[in-house]
């Protein structure tokens, strides 16, 4: 079971909706995940197989060991998809 | 046993926030774990809400202490976050029942009307049920009257909102996929109009190579605790440090005690947002799962980030010109009898990279700074004109930052003033709503007949 964290600024508003697009579209590809959604801060610290973001916020939790995954725009559901069959 | 009910448990907030995420996990059939957990979940948030604003509104004292010693005015920070947890003590029950009914006229609006938005900001929904319940109450509405035209008018901001941005929307993204589902959309729609104004032939901004590095301030923790620390740090040392070490910090030097003070309203902030963010974890995914359901070819209404990858560069350029005009309107406050409105870097970044953003897609380079600028001025006069309709929650030095709600609570409040019977009141909101109705309809009518591709 992989742990997805969606990422974003506030960690309120599309941290959530991304959260909910990951979750139907583990659906549809018939995987198994545990997703979650939190901001910038705390996912610093937080454990995840996959952390996955817009660009501009992701990028600064790159450390050489996380699997960060940078989406170009967040509300592309292809572009989600795409990313998430790549890494699962 | 109908006081226990009534009173102790309907009447205790965290309770009956985490009785909707039940329903809700109910509903959708969640396995027995989902809803246990799920329910606790909804209800500590809860908590953790209270705790927050328990830490924050300390340095709240203090800042305001400080700032009235150096400057002889008042001076107020915009946060949501803060005024709604400090507001949950006495308007908890309220807020919670706007809130959820709120959702449920969302939805009846989205079946039956032209508008067919679900609005998924949830924190906004939250703190705009918050701003009606305190503005109601502050003017005499109580039980069932509250809570029927409470929700009547959160609802239908909830379409509104999204509708009047749509077309501006729609030229930022190029589809109709999804809406902007925010309370800061009045601002947003002052700068497309700007922009539309001023940017005759003006280049996108997306042209202009703008330095990556204020990225850092995407991070609200980050953020608040920078903003809050270089306040604290200028209004300690315009108070002097004998007024700070003699009255306030009990001889600790005052720059220190800025320090602290600036990041223990950070702090205070952070644990709001934690418990905010458990709050909806559950009732926010409910909503949607049932409203798609229920209104077919529902649009999503999404948080302002969802715009800012369509102009990254308009993002930046947007925050920076809100906030140089947030910082000229602290001139003018006072002049104007105002309360001083300190700006804030979080209100300023979401909602003036938005800003930026419309501006843009209707004004290129001199659109996103003039519409910005636009936002910057909304985003400083606005709290300060809000304060006097919020009552005794206007004395706690922090105020709504974004544009909606100071639209809504200087309209719904002066209306309530002027009235005297709050039966006219309700009438009246009634009409005004479907007044705004009819409009949005025949507007969108109008743009239908000029592109039948519009959804």
């Amino acid at each position: 079971m992989k742990k997805i964290l969606v990422v974003c600024g506030n960690g309120l508003g599309s941290s959530m909706i991304v959260e909910m697009n990951v979750k139907a579209a583990l659906n549809e590809m018939g995987k198994e995940g545990e997703v979650s959604h939190t901001d910038l801060t705390t996912a610093k610290t937080e454990q995840a197989d996959i952390y996955l973001g817009s660009e501009d916020i992701v990028g600064s939790l790159e450390d050489g060991n996380k699997n960060v995954v940078k989406l170009k725009n967040l509300m592309d559901k292809n572009e989600l998809r795409e990313a998430l069959e790549k890494h699962m | 046993m109908i006081d226990l009910i009534m009173k102790d448990i309907l009447g205790t907030p965290a309770i009956l926030v985490g009785l909707f995420a039940l329903i809700g996990l109910l509903v959708q059939r969640k396995n027995s774990g989902d809803i246990v957990s799920g329910t606790l979940k909804t209800v500590m948030g809860f908590v953790i809400l209270g705790a927050g604003a328990n830490v924050l509104v300390q340095s709240l004292g203090q800042f305001s202490s400080m700032f009235s010693e150096a400057f002889s005015v008042d001076g107020v920070i915009p946060n949501n976050e803060a005024i709604v947890a400090l507001a949950q003590e006495s308007f908890g029950t309220e807020t919670a029942m706007i809130m959820l009914f709120g959702m449920v006229v969302n939805i009846l609006l989205a079946r039956f009307s032209p508008f067919k938005y679900i609005f998924l900001t949830g924190h906004h929904t939250m703190f705009m049920a918050c701003l009606i319940a305190v503005i109601l109450t502050t003017g005499g509405f109580s039980g069932a009257a509250l809570v029927i035209l409470g929700s009547i008018i959160l609802g239908s901001l909830m379409v509104l909102s999204p509708a009047m941005l749509q077309p501006f929307t729609r030229k930022v993204t190029g589809s109709d996929d999804f809406a902007i589902g925010h309370f800061g959309s009045f601002g947003y729609f002052v700068s497309a109009l700007v922009g539309k104004a001023v940017g005759k032939n003006s280049k996108s901004t997306e042209e202009i190579k703008v330095p990556k590095s204020l990225s850092f301030l995407r991070d609200t923790s980050v953020s608040v605790s920078l903003t809050m620390t270089i306040l604290f740090f200028v209004v300690a040392g315009a108070a002097g440090p004998a007024f700070v070490e003699g009255q306030l910090s009990d001889g600790q030097n005052f720059l220190v005690f800025a320090f602290m003070q600036g990041l223990t309203f950070a702090a205070g902030v952070y644990i709001i947002l934690a418990g905010v963010r458990m709050l909806l974890g559950e009732i926010v995914p409910a909503f949607k799962g049932i409203a798609d359901k229920i209104v077919p070819h529902a649009k999503p209404a999404l948080d302002c980030p969802a715009i800012f990858p369509f102009a990254g560069n308009a993002v930046i350029i947007g925050f920076f010109f809100s906030f140089i005009a947030g910082l000229v309107s602290m001139m003018f406050l006072p002049l104007l009898g105002l309360k001083v409105i300190v700006p804030g870097l979080v209100p300023h970044f979401f909602t003036g990279a938005a800003a930026g953003v419309f501006g843009n897609a209707t004004g290129g380079r001199k659109g996103a700074i003039f519409g910005s600028m636009a936002n910057g001025l909304i985003i400083s006069f606005l709290p300060a004109l809000l304060l006097p309709v919020l009552g005794s929650l206007g004395f706690q030095g922090t105020t709504f930052g974004d544009a909606d709600f100071g639209v809504v609570g200087i309209i719904l409040g002066n209306l309530i003033r002027i009235i005297e019977s709050n039966g006219i009141v309700f009438a009246a909101l009634l009409i005004l709503l479907a007044l705004l109705f009819f409009l949005g309809s025949r507007s969108k009518a109008k743009e239908k007949e000029q592109n039948p591709d519009v959804a």
